[in-house]
C-alpha cells in the first residue's frame, strides 16, 4: 500500500504527469458528451471510421515532414465527418457502409504510407502508438497536452451552448425542421464536434480505442437514468471517474494508458447494466 | 385569406409524379382530414406543406397571420424515439427549438407554457417520467403538448390513432376536437380511419386516381363518398 501512494507521489511531482493527468480527464469528459447522440443516432461506429481517417493523415503528415502535424489531421478528419454524418438515410450508400468503407481504407492508406517511408526506424512501434494511444502516460508529447487542453474546454463550452439544439436535432430531426430549428446547421455543428473529439482523443487512447470513450459511458448511463440531461450528466461523471482510475493504474500497473481506461469502462457499464437489470427487475 | 393555400402542386420522386395539379386551402379553424390509400402519396404532401421538401411543381402560401414555421406537426413515431432517454418535460419543451434561434436557452415564459400544455394535454402526473417507458396513448398527448409548443394556430397530425386501441383513439379524437373548437386550433390530419374523419372533420381532402376536396358534405354526395359508404356498409 504504502509502496503504491510513494510510486504514485514520485509520478505526480513531474509536473508534466500532472498536466497529463488533468488533459487526459479533459478528453474523456469531452469523449462523453456527444456519446448519447451518436448512439441514438446508430452513429456508434464513426468514432472508429473518423480515427482510421486521422491515421490515414497523421500518416500523410509524417512523411511530408509536418513537425506539427495536428494542420493536416483536423481538416482532414472534420471534412470526412461532415460528410459522414450527411449521408444521412437519402443516399445510395448507407451510413455503416460508409464509415466501413472510409474506415478501413483511410488505414490501409495509413498503414501503407507509413511503411514504405518511414520517418524513424521503429515503424511497428509508430504504427502501435497511433493504433493503440502512447505505452505511458509520461511518453505523451507535451505539445499534444496543450493542445488538447485548449480544444477540450472549447468543445465543453459547444456543447453547453448548444445542447438544447443538440437534443431536439437528436430526438425528431423532422420536427425540428418543419418548426423552424436549422438542422443542417447544427448537425454540421454536431459533425465538427466529434470530428475534434476524435482527433484529440487519439493521443490519448489512439485511434482503435476512442470509440470506446465515446459509447461506454453513454451506454452505462442510459441503463440507469430516465432523462437526457440525467443520462448526460451521469456518462460525462462516469467517464472522468473512469479516466481517472486508468490513468492511476496504468501509472501503478505499468500498463498502457489507453486500455487501461477502456478497461475501466468495460467494467462500469457491466455495473451499471446489472443495476439497471436489478432496478426493471424490482418494477415488473 | 386562408391560412394555407395549396396551388396546382404536384409532387414525386425523382421526377416521376405521384400527385398532380392537387389545389386545396384550409381556412381558420377547419378540420381537414386527408385520406387516401397507402402510397397514394399523403406522407410526400404533409412533408410539403411542412417545407421538409420542395413540391416539383405549384406553390404553398401561407396567410391570415400564419407563417410556414409556425405549423405544429405531430409525427409518427421513430425508431430513434423508442429507446430515447429523456423526460417528458424535455420533450415537450423542445417544442421552442424553432422560436429560439441562437439563444442556448429556453426562457421562463417558455417553461410556463410548456406546463400549460402539459397540463393541457392532462399528462401533468407524467412530467418528469421518461419518454420510452409510456403506453402509445401517452407518447402521443407528449408529443401533441410539444406541437402545442410551436403553434397556437395549425396543427398537423400524421396517423395520429395508429397503433392505439379503440378506447385510447376515442380519447385522441376527442381530445383533437377539443384542441379545434374550444382552442380555435386549425387541424389537418393524415388518416386512414374513414368513418372518423367523416365524424369530425370539416372539409375531406381524398387523394386517389382522382383527387376530391370539399367540405364533409360535398364528399358523402361524390362518388368517392359513396363508394366508400357502401365499403363501410353505409353507415355515415
Amino acid at each position: 500500500m504504502e509502496e503504491m501512494f510513494s510510486r504514485l507521489a514520485v509520478f505526480f511531482q513531474m509536473p508534466f504527469v500532472r498536466y497529463a493527468f488533468i488533459v487526459g480527464i479533459l478528453i474523456a469528459l469531452c469523449a462523453s458528451l456527444l456519446g448519447v447522440t451518436l448512439v441514438l443516432k446508430r452513429f456508434s461506429f464513426i468514432g472508429d471510421g473518423l480515427s482510421h481517417v486521422a491515421f490515414g493523415a497523421m500518416a500523410v503528415a509524417a512523411v511530408v515532414g509536418l513537425t506539427n502535424n495536428m494542420f493536416i489531421v483536423m481538416p482532414i478528419t472534420i471534412i470526412s465527418a461532415v460528410l459522414l454524418l450527411r449521408t444521412g438515410t437519402n443516399t445510395r450508400i448507407k451510413g455503416d457502409a460508409a464509415v466501413a468503407m472510409i474506415s478501413v481504407g483511410a488505414l490501409a492508406f495509413g498503414y501503407l504510407l507509413m511503411n514504405k517511408f518511414p520517418t524513424s526506424a521503429n515503424v511497428s512501434g509508430d504504427v502501435c502508438t497511433t493504433l493503440f494511444g502512447s505505452t505511458s502516460i509520461i511518453t505523451l508529447k507535451e505539445e499534444d497536452v496543450w493542445f488538447c487542453a485548449v480544444l477540450s474546454l472549447v468543445v465543453v463550452l459547444a456543447f453547453i451552448f448548444f445542447y438544447n439544439k443538440i437534443f431536439s436535432v437528436t430526438f425528431d430531426e423532422n420536427f425540428a425542421r418543419a418548426t423552424g430549428t436549422r438542422v443542417s446547421v447544427y448537425n454540421l455543428i454536431i459533425a465538427i464536434i466529434i470530428a475534434v473529439i476524435i482527433v484529440i482523443g487519439m493521443s490519448l487512447v489512439g485511434s482503435l480505442l476512442i470509440s470506446a470513450l465515446i459509447i461506454f459511458p453513454a451506454l452505462s448511463a442510459m441503463r440507469v437514468f430516465k432523462s437526457f440531461k440525467s443520462v448526460t450528466v451521469c456518462s460525462a461523471c462516469l467517464s472522468v471517474f473512469c479516466a481517472a482510475i486508468g490513468i492511476l493504474v496504468s501509472i501503478l500497473a505499468n500498463t498502457p494508458v489507453g486500455a487501461t481506461i477502456v478497461i475501466a469502462d468495460i467494467a462500469v457499464f457491466g455495473i451499471f447494466t446489472l443495476i439497471g437489470g436489478f432496478r426493471s427487475g424490482f418494477k415488473s | 385569406m386562408s391560412q394555407l393555400t395549396c396551388r396546382e402542386l404536384s409532387l414525386g420522386y425523382e421526377g416521376k409524379e405521384i400527385i398532380s395539379n392537387l389545389s386545396f386551402h384550409v381556412n381558420a379553424g377547419d378540420y381537414l382530414c386527408i385520406v387516401g390509400e397507402n402510397g397514394s402519396g399523403k406522407s410526400t404532401l404533409m412533408k410539403t406543406i411542412l417545407g421538409l421538401r420542395k413540391p416539383m411543381k405549384g406553390e404553398i402560401i401561407t396567410g391570415d397571420g400564419l407563417r410556414s414555421r409556425e405549423i405544429g406537426y405531430l409525427p409518427q413515431q421513430t425508431v430513434v424515439q423508442k429507446d430515447f432517454p429523456a423526460s417528458v418535460k424535455e420533450i415537450v419543451l423542445s417544442g421552442f427549438q424553432g422560436r429560439c434561434g441562437l439563444r442556448p436557452f429556453y426562457t421562463k415564459a417558455g417553461k410556463r407554457i410548456a406546463m400549460d400544455n402539459i397540463r393541457k394535454m392532462g399528462i401533468e402526473d407524467l412530467k418528469n417520467r421518461c419518454y420510452r417507458e409510456l403506453s402509445g396513448g401517452q407518447q402521443q398527448r407528449v408529443l401533441l403538448a410539444r406541437a402545442l409548443c410551436a403553434t397556437k394556430k395549425m396543427l398537423l397530425l400524421d396517423e395520429p390513432v395508429a397503433g392505439l386501441d379503440p378506447i385510447v383513439t376515442a380519447d385522441m379524437y376527442s381530445l383533437i376536437e377539443s384542441l379545434n373548437k374550444n382552442e380555435g386550433i386549425t387541424i389537418i390530419m393524415i388518416s386512414h380511419d374513414i368513418s372518423a374523419a367523416l365524424k369530425y372533420a370539416t372539409h375531406i381532402l381524398h387523394i386517389s386516381d382522382e383527387l376530391f376536396f370539399g367540405t364533409r358534405r360535398q364528399f358523402e354526395e361524390s362518388k368517392a363518398g359513396k363508394r366508400l359508404s357502401v365499403l363501410m356498409g353505409g353507415e355515415f
